[in-house]
């Protein structure tokens, strides 16, 4: 059976945490994704999904203009976080990535002590606190204290891959921003490390806004919230597939009644 | 039905040294090991030589004495060591600032553009100057115009010049040392807010410390075995050095005027000079290598 009933756009929209306004990232001149409009709440974890190459690692750099090291790449239509526009030109990015933090697919510590990790983007934000509180209770957030408080002077990549990763997370929110986002981030992982990490979304979320891009589509109902779906479809006269935001809804509506039939083909398995 | 003969005959699994192949393989490596070993050889023979001639020579007075007035016999190098080491500490000190600076520039802010690729090329042309191409521009520049207190030999145009040889090196490798340190960390730095110069000073940099230190001990071993560029421009003194504005002594050019003279004290002095030479730069290449392997661990 299918349900008829108009359904109220998702969130809440004055909760949103960032909205973006038909933004179209290209490299070069070819679009990896198009006119996306979305409102990514506050305080809750919003999956990305969707098939390879459909632009949701994309638009996740997007959203704190990690977009801007790679050569080529520009971004039209509008992103607002805090009622301002990040890509206006008055924005500096280093001020975006120090409000919105980002995990990566791979775990990548700096070659330096587990206490230096935590410690190098606090101190060049400006912090001035007890710095020994701040990587014990950073640490502890992401869960990972009880394995490393007995080696804080050994090299971060001495840890496991799973460790790794947990410590970027700490890392992450050791600058204490508002939205944390993550590509990826158990791709690399085996699943003991990636249920760890899951759990630690779930008691993040309670502080920071989290936006996650996965393929494991399990992943996406454990930890997410809201689950937009992305797909890229074949343009006429273009090089390539053109990324576009399908369907953005709560994940269980997502994956149990979803409105589009390509999101149900997808969620199903019934893919290509 | 007929059963299959093989069209390739099986033969036995053991090996055949008498077989066409086998005979060829045996044959081109001994010819390539006799060209290694031929290649290798001037190295030993260089080495040898020097050490006979001039590791009997080696005492204390030649480290602490001057050379000899001509027809005189003992003395030392003791001046031509310190000016070795001077010289080659000027060219440090304007070499390593420029050429870290150059290599961060090509592999972090340049986008490799062509202003980009006009400079590695033009660093990789500078590389191939012939030394005393060096010795006679710094000659024309500094040591003709007599722009230092109107001095014209100077310890300092000798360090210029050798700077300039140095340059090269320590440019490459910084530019290539800069750009094998994965993408991934400096998007780390990024990512949690860090500004470029922090990233690049505090993350990138340190990270690609060791191939630059490379550079930079195999760029002096360079320079400081130099002799063309130093002939017309930290000329030669007979006395301890007197600063960096006035001409100073070093052992290649020591080797270059004491080798050739008719006094056998001078003589001596060369083959000593040039025995301390080649162990100072084979422990410069050797703590490259040590940099090396440090790096790799």
């Amino acid at each position: 059976m299918t349900m008829t009933m108009p359904r109220k756009t998702p969130a809440i929209t004055n909760q949103s945490c960032l909205s973006l306004e038909k933004v179209t990232i290209s490299y070069g001149s070819f679009e990896a994704v198009r006119d996306v409009y979305l409102e990514i709440p506050r305080g809750k974890v919003t999956a990305f999904i969707g098939p390879s190459g459909c632009g949701k690692s994309t638009v996740l750099r997007g959203l704190n203009r990690m977009n801007d090291l790679i050569e080529g790449c520009t971004l039209k239509g509008r992103v607002i976080f805090d009622g301002q526009d990040i890509y206006a030109p008055e924005v500096d990015p280093v001020e975006v990535r120090r409000r919105i933090g980002m995990v990566f697919q791979q775990p990548n510590p700096f070659p330096k002590s587990i206490y230096e990790n935590i410690a190098f983007g606090a101190r060049i934000n400006g912090f001035t606190g007890d710095m020994d509180e701040l990587v014990e209770s950073s640490l502890r957030k992401a869960f990972i204290w009880d394995e490393t408080k007995d080696k804080l002077k050994e090299s971060g990549n001495s840890l496991s891959g799973g460790q790794q990763q947990r410590l970027c997370i700490a890392r992450a929110i050791a600058i204490e921003p508002e939205v944390i986002l993550m590509d990826e981030p158990c791709s690399a992982l085996d699943p003991i490390s990636t249920l760890k990490i899951e759990e630690l979304m779930h008691e993040l979320k309670k502080t920071f806004s989290i936006v996650i891009v996965t393929h494991n589509m399990q992943q996406a109902v454990r930890v997410s919230d809201q689950t937009a779906f992305f797909n890229a479809e074949a343009v006429e006269g273009g090089t390539g597939k053109v990324g576009y935001l399908v369907e953005f809804d709560e994940t269980e509506r997502i994956f149990n009644s979803p409105l589009q039939q390509a999101t149900q083909d997808y969620v199903t398995g019934r893919f290509g | 039905m007929t059963t299959l003969t093989p069209a390739i005959k099986h033969s036995s699994l053991c090996l055949n040294p008498s077989l066409r192949r086998n005979r060829l393989d045996r044959l081109f490596t001994t010819i390539a090991g006799g060209f290694s070993l031929i290649a290798v050889l001037p190295l030993f023979l260089v080495l040898i030589y020097v050490i006979l001639q001039g590791g009997r020579l080696i005492s204390i007075n030649l480290f602490t004495q001057l050379p000899p007035a001509p027809g005189l016999d003992g003395g030392g190098i003791g001046n031509a060591l310190i000016g070795t080491f001077v010289v080659t500490l000027v060219a440090s000190l304007i070499a390593i600032p420029v050429g870290v600076g150059g290599g961060i520039f090509l592999a972090e802010y340049s986008k490799s553009g062509p202003f980009a690729q006009f400079i590695r090329l033009g660093n990789d042309i500078l590389a191939g100057v012939p030394s005393i191409i060096c010795g006679v521009f710094v000659y024309g520049a500094i040591v003709a115009t007599r722009v230092f207190f109107g001095q014209s030999y100077t310890a300092a145009a000798g360090g210029m010049a050798l700077a300039i040889l140095m340059l090269p090196t320590v440019i490459k490798t910084t530019d290539e040392g800069l750009r094998l340190v994965p993408k991934a960390l400096s998007m780390g730095a990024i990512g949690v807010g860090a500004s470029k110069f922090v990233t690049i000073t505090r993350i990138t940099l340190p990270s690609a410390f060791t191939p630059i230190a490379t550079g930079v001990v195999l760029g002096i071993a360079r320079a400081a075995g130099e002799t063309a560029p130093l002939i017309f421009t930290a000329l030669f003194s007979p006395f301890w050095p007197e600063g960096v504005f006035n001409p100073i002594a070093t052992m290649s050019v020591l080797i270059y005027n004491f080798a050739i003279m008719p006094f056998d004290a001078q003589n001596e002095l060369a083959w000593a000079a040039s025995f301390v030479l080649v162990v100072l730069i084979l422990g410069a290449n050797l703590l490259a290598r040590w940099l090396r392997r440090f790096a790799s661990m």
